[in-house]
């Protein structure tokens, strides 16, 4: 595939990835003016930032004048899973184009276009990733900045159905491997479960939510790889395909 | 009262190094199986745990939210892509919380 024919590939998966993420930051953007942010300070965080997680605890940090190291911790744990991202994308990733690509790529890793991107059979182009950031990280920043002009304006109604869509999206990633590959199943099945357990058990309740995601993800791929290792360039295809 | 600019400066080097270090500076191929096949399993476990049970409380019922994860999980079988599954969950908790209003189980 040329690079151009990947960078196409690239903005036809980060369409739908676009759009949520327009959803998902207008709440953000409501959310940061309504707290007592400006529009340009909202929307730089979003362009800086590209994370719903991070960016909402973050912004909960800014507004109770909380302080810079508890910023840069907060950051670190909630985004911590990007690195297990960075991790499997420094495996995906071609070898075959200048290693500086990756300086940019990982401005871009997201649960989504690492999602979109994980999916894809063999290895891939940075620019797979450059044409799915071309989409998503506008849609991003564009929702942030609707949302902090119109936010007030737009009913509760509307703003409780959008916040679900994140989640469609997530599911929407997850959900056809979980179809083909009973491994990945078990372990959608136990992350779900495992979670759940973290946000009712008591003593467990305690721990904050981005830790549940790391000890969750850490936990749940370690059985998984135990009791199903990947077959060897078998497995390594997407199943979506 | 903390300068915003240092705060958003703070969260972008935080976050964007988190990103960039494994990527960057992970140069060898891993060929261990177990720690391939953790790898192969972390964007499942990862968005899984992210989603549930955190769907059920984002929006302003966990009867609608439910409604809204059932759609979900439903498209998301029969394969639809990521916009038609996040956009019909959208339209399912609008539609469930319409009727709760109109049954008097929800006032917004």
């Amino acid at each position: 595939m040329t690079r151009k024919e990947s960078f196409q590939k690239g903005i036809q998966a980060g369409i739908p990835i676009g759009l949520g993420y327009f959803a998902v930051s207008f709440t953000f953007g409501m959310m940061s003016v309504s707290g007592g942010l400006t529009t340009w300070e909202a929307v730089l965080i979003s362009l800086t930032n590209l994370t719903s997680a991070g960016q909402f605890a973050g912004l909960d940090i800014i507004l109770a004048s909380g302080s810079y190291l508890e910023m840069m911790l907060a950051q670190l744990i909630i985004n911590l899973r990007y690195i297990l991202m960075s991790f499997s994308l420094s495996q995906k990733l071609t070898r075959d184009e200048p290693w500086a690509h990756r300086y940019a790529v990982a401005f871009g890793v997201t649960d989504e276009i690492f999602g979109v991107s994980a999916s894809q059979t063999g290895k891939v182009s940075p620019f797979f990733n450059y044409g799915a950031m071309c989409v998503a990280i506008p849609g991003w920043v564009l929702g942030t900045l609707v949302g902090a002009v119109l936010g007030g304006l737009l009913p509760a109604h509307i703003v409780s159905a959008l916040s679900v869509a994140i989640y469609g999206m997530f599911l929407a990633v997850v959900i056809p491997p979980a179809k083909y590959d009973r491994a990945v199943l078990w372990a959608v099945i136990g992350a779900m479960g495992l979670s759940t357990a973290f946000a009712v058990l008591p003593v467990l309740k305690q721990v904050s939510s981005g830790f549940v995601i790391i000890i969750t993800t850490v936990v749940v791929s370690t059985i998984a790889a135990w009791l199903a290792p990947i077959q060897e360039e078998g497995k390594e295809k997407a199943l979506h395909e | 009262m903390n300068n915003h600019f240092i705060y958003i400066f703070v969260m972008a080097a935080t976050t964007y190094l988190i990103r960039m270090i494994p990527l960057v500076f992970f140069k060898k191929e891993i060929t261990n199986p177990f720690f391939r096949s953790f790898l192969y399993y972390v964007p499942y476990t990862c968005l899984a745990a992210m989603t549930f049970p955190a769907i059920l409380t984002a929006t302003s019922s966990i009867l609608s939210a439910t409604v809204g994860f059932a759609v979900a999980l439903y498209l998301a079988y029969r394969e639809k892509s990521l916009l038609t599954v996040a956009l019909a969950a959208c339209g399912a908790v609008f539609l469930a919380e319409r009727v709760m209003e109109w049954m008097g189980m929800l006032s917004l």
